[in-house]
């Protein structure tokens, strides 16, 4: 009790729930439901003083509240160990009620399961008495049926077997009647439907003989449609039907890819006659008479609209009657289109068709494919070869525009073709015709620049040659024609720089219009424009390097082949075309090499991908030819003074001449050459720098220079005494002087053409005097000539000094010369001089 | 080394007429002959001493008249021809005529050389080349290598054969040649063709060049427009019959192969005037030496059209293993067409120059103002040809 009494002091200490909760576990242990819980409340257990543990000792418990606690608090704990002790039998006794309770309800609810089972099992019974019933009802059901069912079932058969029997007896008239009505296709269907029950029962006489029939019939069909197919006349797409029911009615497809093709040949071999025959027409004699003939009669009826014939002999293919365009056009449209068709249809007959069908299993589609391309290529190459001769035929360059469009167009159609077939080689083949085309047409606009280049040269030489003669005729022809003549004499030299104007201005203009020309190659509306050879290789090497490179190559060449060709002959080359292509050569080298270079840069954006010509080198060319024109020209000029000279000297008998009184006429004809020389070489080539000289004090300083040297070189060499002395002197002098190179390289500018003219003349002049004796007026001629000369050459050279020492030679070397040297008075001389 | 330097020798007067003494093999000599119109002309003979490079000149007189050709007979030392102008009546006349020298020039000068100006020994006369006929004498050829009895002289528009009889003194003319033409032809220039026996002829007109047959006197070719204008000077190649060179007034040189006379082989062009002289070497016939009046003198080495344009063939067996650097370097080298030098020495026109018949190696040039230059070919060129 005191334990009891203690345990529930200790619960009341705790909070309700947990209370309840200590009972429930409580209660749980009692059952022995509780295992686990045990562990836990072993911990609070071990304590024997625990009122609530399982090892509470009662003894132990009140020793030790005996021991510990005073009265009072003994008193205390054993009023609240009675209350403790009071709910806890309370809380008993609801528990055993509540339980209890609930069996009796649980006890309820099992009795009343037990009557409802009972109750089902009846049911149960029921039912499956019923089923069994139903069963047997059913089965006695069908046996009756059976017997009509089957019956049924063999009335149907019978029944398609006699309509199918029907179709077949119905199958030749049926076949027949398509024939007449031309229903190919229907009649072709329907025997493929008939085909193989007359083949399995083809044993059977009467099955034999609607074989037989349809056999007759199909064939009079396969006949009929064969004809079809052969008869030119059907239309593509009858044709392709043709193809495609021969093709079930198994005839051999290899055979009637031969024939479509065959049969495709034929057409497009006409059409290729077609464009062969405009080729064909070569201008004839009949021809050129036709149209000769027309002309007059076109004359003869005065403003006959029949302007064309001069149009069309102006344009530039004179081989054939239609141009490159049309020929171009009237071979895609007939060819070209017609080979797509052909392409398209059977392609779809005998490749796509084939592939869905049966037929795939036989490499039908290979087959067909193969001999496609072999029929494409073949015709093709015809074709080409075709363009090719027409395209060869187009030598003349007047308008390249239609050339352009008409390869575009040619090129544009084989893209069908290309589309069409894949793998084919046509595409390309065309490509490299274009090409060809291309290179052949560049080639051409060289050629044909280098001829108007030649042209326009012998348009200068004539424009040069022509004033020349009027000048000579207005000089013969004497007062009358007088005006005229000195205008065109004037007219004469200030053309010079007009024509070299006009003749770069139109090279100029004509290779721009031949860049534009080909420029039309690589414009964008067209479509090969954009394969690779014409973005690099055409550009690079085409246009830049075999045209326009070539082009100043070859005017470089053929300006230096002047020099060449001329050199021995001399005359052939008029001096004044060589100094006009000498400046021409050198405005190249300074500009228009760069300028040309750079334009067709610009215009072709050329990417160089392989090695070009570079400008400079071009230039350096250039720069050749003009010093190597230049050099012949002073050399012919000096050439043609100098044979005035040699001629004048050789031919005189200097001995036994009479007192000078004149200049010789031949000297004023010297002078005045120079003259008109330097005026020509004025007209293109700067002044230059000559040495500083006033132009008063020149002639005094001759007249003294010379007169003092030249008096003490002849009183030298008429001193017997000192023969040695002259050599001296003259050596002494030619000790400070530079050596003299006659024929040299000149400089661009006036002087030094002229400073050459005139040292290889007077050299001349002095070679020739020392191969001659001199009597004393024959001295004194050339004394008076000397000093002419140099009156009037000094002002042409660059350095004076050269005209003195070289006159002064000559002088010297006629002194030497002369059996009776006794020299003029300068005073005479001069009086000689100015008297003219 | 030293002895490469020119040696230069100064006559008192102008001169035109070099040759050197054919048939001297020994010494180094040559010939100058003097133009003056007031003065007595002299025949300058140049001994050359190659071992010390010293000039000895002994003077004869030719008071002929000035000469403007010279050449030495190929068989007698002391037999010579010059072509002269004579003035008389104030006319001028081309004479030729056959000369010797007094058989003691040489004793003579070497006694007093500083006197032979004041005391200079004459020229003995042989014969006068003369056919008044015939116009003016331009030039006067020995027959090469013969035996000095034979003379062509080329007078105007004539080619005359002599035969010189007894001792030379007595010419008569054998044949003549004509050549014939619209104008007045006239021969500037000829050169007798060591080859074919000594039967053939070339002659300069104008600007063409004539062969000519000795044995028919007739023309077996002609080359017209051989140059541009003037041709002035003409050789044969000593090795190759059928080569020629020319050289004229458009400054080129151009060698000939006269069986094909439409195109010249070989065209030089260095000089930068008139070229009044070519001269094949006697033995080496690459080395071709020009005269120009541009005061120049050019030495060419034309190898691809000499006789050796593999350069000198070498016998294998000839070279000891010593050579064979030498051989390998010549081999390295490739053989070219070049000037071998260019000689400034002179500062007026160089009308005339000649090889020494002595030394292949040497040759002479003279110059208006009386200037004679001895040069040599160049020592390295020299052992190229020769290794």
């Amino acid at each position: 009790m005191d334990g009891e009494a203690d345990g529930t002091v200790a619960v009341s200490e705790d909070c309700d729930p947990s209370r309840r909760r200590r009972v429930h576990g409580m209660l749980k242990l009692y059952y022995g439901m509780n295992k686990e819980g045990k562990a836990a409340e072993e911990m609070e257990s071990l304590d024997p003083c625990d009122i609530n543990g399982p090892h509470f000792d009662p003894e132990l418990y009140l020793n030790k509240l005996r021991r510990e606690c005073s009265l009072t608090e003994l008193m205390d704990q054993e009023t609240c160990m009675v209350k403790q002790i009071r709910s806890l039998d309370s809380d008993m006794q609801t528990l055993v009620y509540e339980n209890y309770n609930k069996f009796i309800s649980a006890t309820d609810t099992i009795r009343k399961m037990k009557n409802d089972f009972k109750k089902m099992e009846d049911e149960m019974d029921c039912l499956s008495a019923n089923m069994a019933a139903i069963t047997e009802f059913s089965a006695s059901i069908s046996g009756t049926l059976q017997d009509q069912h089957a019956q049924i079932t063999k009335l149907s058969g019978v029944h398609t077997l006699l309509r199918k029997l029907q179709f077949l007896f119905e199958l030749p008239a049926r076949l027949n009647k398509c024939l007449e009505l031309q229903a190919y296709a229907q009649a072709v269907s329907s025997h493929r439907r008939a085909r193989c029950v007359l083949q399995q029962y083809s044993h059977l006489p009467s099955f034999k003989g609607i074989q037989d029939d349809c056999h007759a019939i199909m064939d009079e069909l396969a006949q009929e449609l064969r004809q079809k197919f052969r008869d030119g006349g059907s239309s593509a797409k009858d044709l392709s039907e043709c193809v495609e029911l021969l093709l079930q009615l198994d005839e051999p497809a290899e055979e009637l890819c031969d024939k479509f093709l065959s049969h495709a040949r034929s057409r497009l071999e006409s059409d290729l006659q077609g464009l062969e025959a405009e080729i064909r027409p070569y201008p004839s004699a009949s021809a050129v008479k036709d149209a000769s003939a027309r002309r007059l009669l076109s004359t003869a009826g005065a403003g006959s609209p029949t302007d064309n014939s001069p149009k069309t002999s102006t344009l530039p293919s004179p081989t054939s009657n239609t141009d490159i365009l049309e020929f171009i056009d009237r071979g895609c449209n007939e060819f070209v289109s017609s080979l797509c068709l052909v392409i398209t249809s059977y392609q779809e007959l005998f490749i796509n068709h084939a592939q869905t069908g049966e037929l795939a299993t036989k490499n039908i589609p290979q087959m067909a494919n193969g001999k496609l391309h072999v029929f494409v290529d073949d015709l093709a190459a015809r074709y080409f070869s075709l363009v090719e001769r027409r395209i060869q035929e187009e030598k003349g360059v007047g308008d390249n525009s239609l050339l352009v469009r008409a390869l575009d167009r040619f090129h544009r159609r084989l893209q069908a073709v290309a589309k069409l077939l894949p793998g084919s080689a046509v595409p390309n083949k065309g490509t490299e015709i274009v090409v060809r085309a291309a290179t052949e047409r560049v080639k051409q606009y060289l050629s044909a620049l280098q001829s108007f280049y030649m042209d326009s040269l012998t348009d200068v030489r004539q424009a040069l040659a022509t004033p020349r003669l009027s000048v000579a005729g207005a000089s013969v022809a004497g007062g009358g024609a007088h005006l005229g003549g000195a205008a065109s004499g004037r007219d004469a030299p200030t053309s010079l720089p007009e024509l070299l104007s006009s003749l770069s201005a139109s090279i100029l203009n004509q290779i721009k219009s031949v860049l534009a020309s080909v420029h039309l190659f690589t414009a964008k509306d067209i479509t090969f424009s954009n394969k690779p050879y014409f973005k690099g290789e055409f550009c690079s090497q085409g246009v830049r390097e075999s045209l326009v490179v070539s082009f100043i190559k070859f005017v470089c060449q053929s300006s230096r082949q002047f020099c060449e060709s001329a050199g021995d002959k001399g005359g052939s080359t008029p001096p004044a075309l060589l100094l006009l292509l000498s400046r021409l050569c050198l405005d190249y080298e300074t500009s228009t090499i760069s300028y040309i270079l750079t334009l067709t840069d610009e215009q072709f954006l050329v990417q160089h991908h392989s090695p070009v010509t570079p400008v400079t080198s071009l230039c350096a060319e250039a720069r050749e030819a003009a010093q190597k024109l230049l050099n012949h020209y002073v050399k012919v000029q000096g050439l043609i003074i100098s044979q005035m000279l040699r001629k004048s000297v050789e031919t005189r008998d200097w001995v036994n001449t009479i007192e000078p009184r004149n200049v010789r006429a031949v000297m004023k004809r010297v002078v005045e050459d120079t003259t008109s020389i330097d005026v020509q070489v004025g007209l293109l080539y700067e002044e230059g720098v000559r040495k500083a000289h006033s132009s008063d004090s020149s002639k005094r300083t001759f007249s003294v220079y010379s007169s003092s040297r030249q008096q003490a070189r002849y009183a030298a060499s008429y001193t017997p005494s000192a023969p040695m002395d002259t050599n001296l002197l003259s050596n002494i002098h030619k000790l400070f002087s530079e050596r003299i190179d006659i024929f040299s390289s000149v400089e661009f500018n006036k002087v030094s053409v002229m400073t050459g003219i005139i040292k290889i003349s007077l050299k001349t002049f002095l070679e020739c005097v020392r191969l001659r004796t001199f009597g004393r007026y024959g001295l004194q001629q050339i004394q008076v000539d000397c000093h002419y000369l140099q009156m009037y050459l000094w002002r042409f050279v660059s350095d004076e000094n050269l005209v003195h020492f070289l006159l002064d030679e000559i002088v010297g070397s006629s002194a030497h010369r002369c059996l009776d040297p006794a020299p003029m008075e300068q005073s005479v001389i001069e009086v000689i001089c100015e008297r003219g | 080394m030293e002895d490469d330097a020119p040696v230069i020798y100064g006559l008192e007067f102008q001169a035109r007429a070099l040759t050197a003494q054919t048939a001297e093999t020994d010494a180094i000599r040559f010939l100058v002959g003097t133009q003056s119109l007031k003065f007595d002309n002299q025949i300058h003979i140049i001994d050359f001493d190659d071992e010390n490079n010293i000039i000895n000149k002994n003077v004869l007189l030719h008071q002929a008249g000035e000469i403007w050709h010279i050449g030495a007979s190929p068989a007698d030392k002391a037999v010579l021809t010059t072509c002269y102008n004579k003035t008389s009546d104030s006319r001028v006349v081309s004479c030729a005529a056959v000369w010797r020298m007094p058989s003691d020039w040489e004793t003579g000068s070497h006694e007093s050389p500083d006197d032979t100006a004041h005391n200079p020994q004459t020229l003995e006369l042989l014969c006068h080349l003369d056919d008044s006929v015939h116009g003016n004498a331009a030039c006067v050829l020995w027959e090469p290598m013969g035996d000095g009895k034979r003379v062509i002289s080329l007078a105007d528009n004539h080619a005359l054969l002599w035969d010189l009889q007894e001792s030379s003194t007595q010419a008569v003319v054998s044949s003549t040649a004509t050549l014939e033409g619209k104008g007045q032809l006239k021969f500037t220039s000829g050169k007798w063709s060591p080859h074919h026996n000594c039967s053939q002829l070339a002659t300069a007109n104008d600007t063409a060049i004539r062969g000519w047959d000795l044995r028919t006197m007739s023309q077996i070719y002609c080359i017209e427009n051989a140059h541009g204008q003037l041709v002035r000077d003409l050789d044969f190649n000593p090795n190759r019959q059928y080569y020629l060179a020319s050289c004229g007034d458009d400054c080129k040189v151009k060698f000939w192969d006269v069986r094909n006379v439409q195109e010249p082989v070989k065209t030089l062009e260095e000089h930068s005037h008139w070229v009044w002289s070519v001269r094949y070497n006697h033995s080496h016939d690459q080395l071709v030496l020009t005269a120009s009046s541009d005061s120049r003198l050019i030495l060419s080495n034309m190898v691809s059209i000499s006789s050796e344009p593999f350069g000198h063939l070498v016998d294998d067996e000839e070279l000891s293993e010593g050579e064979d650097n030498h051989q390998d370097d010549k081999s390295k080298e490739p053989l070219k067409d070049s000037v071998v030098s260019t000689y400034e020495e002179h500062e007026d026109s160089v009308y005339a120059a000649e090889w020494s018949s002595a030394d292949p190696w040497l040759f002479a040039s003279l110059s208006y103002d009386g200037r004679l230059v001895i040069n040599r070919v160049p020592r390295a060129l020299k052992y190229r040809i020769l290794l």
